[in-house]
């Protein structure tokens, strides 16, 4: 490679680094501003319960079924292997904390993001590229406490419960497949999965990370849209960017927590 | 009296090498309906963000319903923004509200009237610009023309002193062109209030308004009665009033020659 | 959609969502046991406490009676020192004895009790004098090999006499 060739590569590979830092610089300003002006969303709270509406209810169908039919699958591979070992009456335990410490919210998070996030982010810059937003600067009100805040909250307020809901469906998957399908012993299910289902340590926990999850991915909707240049290309890149990012930042995050939140058992 | 809008030596650059906007000057009385006009990329958009308060002046002075732009606070720029109304180009209507809720949401975010009150001054808007019947509609589904007006209603809901339209004529057909060019006036008149129009349709903004200026690359190179500008010998004034395909601006963008890119060098 | 068809599907979205929570705290977790009892604190030493953790129960006659709250180190007498959480509605002899022992034949340690016949009964902060340590495989193994090698020695100098 001649040297001119491998400078200029270098160059594009710096400034592409300083330009997602100082986007990443920009996006956490966009946060502390977000927060700090998002009176008006509290205060008209109906504003957030719109947006709780089209973030949380619309996406409750595709969390339902794909939570009932990972909690199947789940039910359908875990016994397979389990009874290899004779271990099969503790298929429910299986199911259940693999669903309520990993699967319910990561997997909530990353349909989440697919199906509201993306929407977000098309609505906020497709608003942008139309001018409402400058028409709503113009009418003396600011479009980031109106429009983007609700937003917000509205995601932050539903992961959560859009996590729950598909952690308990995925059990319910599992027992129908486990306990009806296959036939293991409806006692033993239940009663193991609740000896080993810890509230603090694997319920909370998972609450834990969807609300996490749930700050990260709208963090990432609303400002992508807000930041998207204003033509058709620049709102449907926006979109793409918000899907890839925040299933990264999902795994990623998801890491980091269950690294702190799950091994302490190492330490006694 | 004092202007309402009065612009002294601005000079705007969103970076230092490529000035916006040179060593403009401007006064516009109040009742006046004052048009801005230019080529494409002159700065008249950028001239009108100024006037708005979204761009601080890099140098020089603006002064708008008696604020110092350059001094502005966010509480202060909102206050100023409450006296004033503006026209974007497309509407720029909120899709997700119906036509109704779109002139009633400066009302109801300043001044919170009760509902009754709030209906009565809606559709008093409305009826001014022709479309109370369309009061229940989506902007969606709305024609282009119909959709400006409603934004026209938007606009003076609050009942500005200081109206702005920013390229109103774009893409109407020329019903709905003389329509809006009534509704200006006639607005401007019955509010008693002040408008600046930007735009590049000459002949039928030199109609309606009562003062010009002309601007290219930044300045302002001609200003007059509407009058003095269709007789003005300033050749670019001339080549734009006239629509004239060559003069001070040329048509063919720069290239080299034309021999030389049909590869016919002997 | 108008205002109270949203309002009421968000509120039936925020139900479904409280009862999922209540549904996976209660059915599916643990929450019945241990969150709300009164517990008093006991300390016991082991010479080798095996596998067992914090959190790990405690059990007398197979039933969980309390939670171990830590592990420490004596560096003194170079023991273990675990503090268990009791629950207060279960009290205990002063002579108790507390094992290590495993559930199953490779499932997690656990502290059993055996009640000792003595009329006063354990406080808060008390110490058990009676523990017994994990059975450790490895000592296991090595006690086996070792009783097998003092089998074999005696039967190996017959021949050689």
């Amino acid at each position: 490679m001649r040297i001119v060739d491998l400078r200029a590569r270098l160059e594009r590979l710096g400034s592409g680094v300083t330009t997602h830092v100082w986007r990443l610089g920009f996006a956490s300003r966009f946060l502390a501003y977000l927060v700090l002006h998002s009176g008006t969303a509290l205060r008209r709270f109906r504003l957030t319960i719109a947006e709780i509406y089209f973030a949380g209810v619309l996406s409750l169908i595709i969390i339902l079924v794909s939570g009932l039919f990972v909690g199947m699958v789940l039910a359908l591979q875990g016994y397979e292997t389990l009874q290899r070992f004779g271990a099969s009456e503790s298929l429910g335990v299986l199911v259940a904390l693999s669903l309520v410490r990993e699967l319910g919210p990561v997997v909530a998070g990353l349909l989440f993001a697919s199906r509201a996030g993306s929407a977000i982010t098309a609505e906020i810059g497709l608003m942008k590229a139309t001018e409402q937003l400058s028409a709503m600067e113009m009418m003396a009100v600011d479009p980031i406490a109106r429009v983007v805040a609700p937003r917000f909250w509205g995601g932050v307020l539903s992961m959560p419960l859009l996590a729950a809901l598909f952690s308990a469906m995925g059990i319910f998957g599992g027992y129908l497949v486990g306990v009806q399908l296959i036939g293991v012993d409806a006692g033993a299910f239940w009663s193991q999965m609740q000896a080993a289902v810890d509230l603090r340590n694997d319920i909370m926990n998972g609450v834990i990370k969807s609300v996490v999850f749930g700050i990260a991915v709208t963090w990432i909707a609303v400002f992508e849209g807000y930041d998207a240049p204003p033509t058709a290309e620049g709102v449907s890149r926006a979109t793409t960017r918000t899907v890839v990012t925040s299933s990264l930042a999902i795994l990623f995050l998801d890491f980091i927590l269950t690294a702190l939140m799950f091994t302490g058992g190492t330490h006694q | 009296m004092q202007p309402i809008v009065e612009i002294r030596k601005l000079a705007f650059a969103y970076a230092p090498a490529h000035p916006v906007l040179r060593d403009i000057d401007l006064s516009i009385e109040r009742g006046a309906v004052v048009g801005i006009m230019g080529q494409s990329g002159c700065g008249k958009t950028t001239l009108l963000r100024v006037i708005m308060g979204a761009l601080r002046p890099s140098a020089g002075e603006a002064r708008v319903l008696g604020h110092d732009t350059r001094t502005l606070d966010t509480q202060g720029l909102y206050a100023m923004r409450r006296k004033m109304g503006m026209l974007f180009q497309f509407g720029a209507l909120f899709t997700d509200m119906s036509v109704y809720e779109n002139v009633a949401f400066p009302l109801r975010e300043h001044v919170k009237p009760p509902d009754e009150l709030l209906n009565d001054l809606v559709i008093m808007k409305l009826n001014a610009v022709g479309l109370r019947g369309a009061a229940h509609l989506t902007p969606t589904e709305l024609s282009g023309g119909m959709a400006r007006r409603v934004a026209l209603a938007r606009s003076i809901a609050l009942d500005p002193q200081l109206i702005l339209y920013d390229e109103p004529f774009t893409g109407l057909d020329p019903i709905s062109f003389g329509v809006i060019v009534r509704l200006i006036r006639n607005l401007n008149d019955s509010l008693g209030a002040t408008s600046i129009i930007v735009t590049h349709d000459v002949q039928e903004a030199l109609g309606v308004v009562d003062y010009v200026y002309f601007m290219a690359a930044g300045r302002v190179i001609a200003q007059g009665k509407p009058d003095e500008i269709r007789s003005s010998s300033e050749p670019f004034v001339r080549q734009f009033v006239n629509g004239a395909a060559e003069g001070p601006v040329p048509f063919h963008y720069p290239a080299p020659a034309y021999e030389a890119d049909l590869e016919l060098a002997a | 959609m108008n205002r109270s068809a949203i309002d009421l599907w968000v509120g039936v979205f925020v139900v479904a969502g409280v009862a999922a929570l209540l549904f996976l705290a209660l059915k599916v977790g643990n929450l019945a046991s241990f969150s709300s009892s009164q517990m008093y604190r006991i300390d016991a030493k082991f010479a080798n406490i095996g596998g067992l953790k914090a959190r790990a129960p405690v059990k007398s006659a197979g039933v969980v009676v309390g939670r171990v709250a830590d592990i420490r180190f004596d560096n003194e007498t170079y023991e273990a020192i675990v503090s268990i959480n009791l629950d207060y509605n279960y009290q205990f002899p002063r002579d108790t004895t507390a094992k290590i022992l495993t559930s199953g034949i490779l499932g997690e340690q656990y502290v059993g009790l055996e009640a000792g016949g003595d009329g006063v009964m354990l406080k808060n902060g008390d110490r058990l004098r009676l523990t017994q340590s994990a059975v450790v495989l490895e000592n296991l193994i090595s006690q086996f090999l070792f009783n097998k090698a003092a089998e074999g020695k005696p039967e190996a100098k017959e021949p050689a006499k």
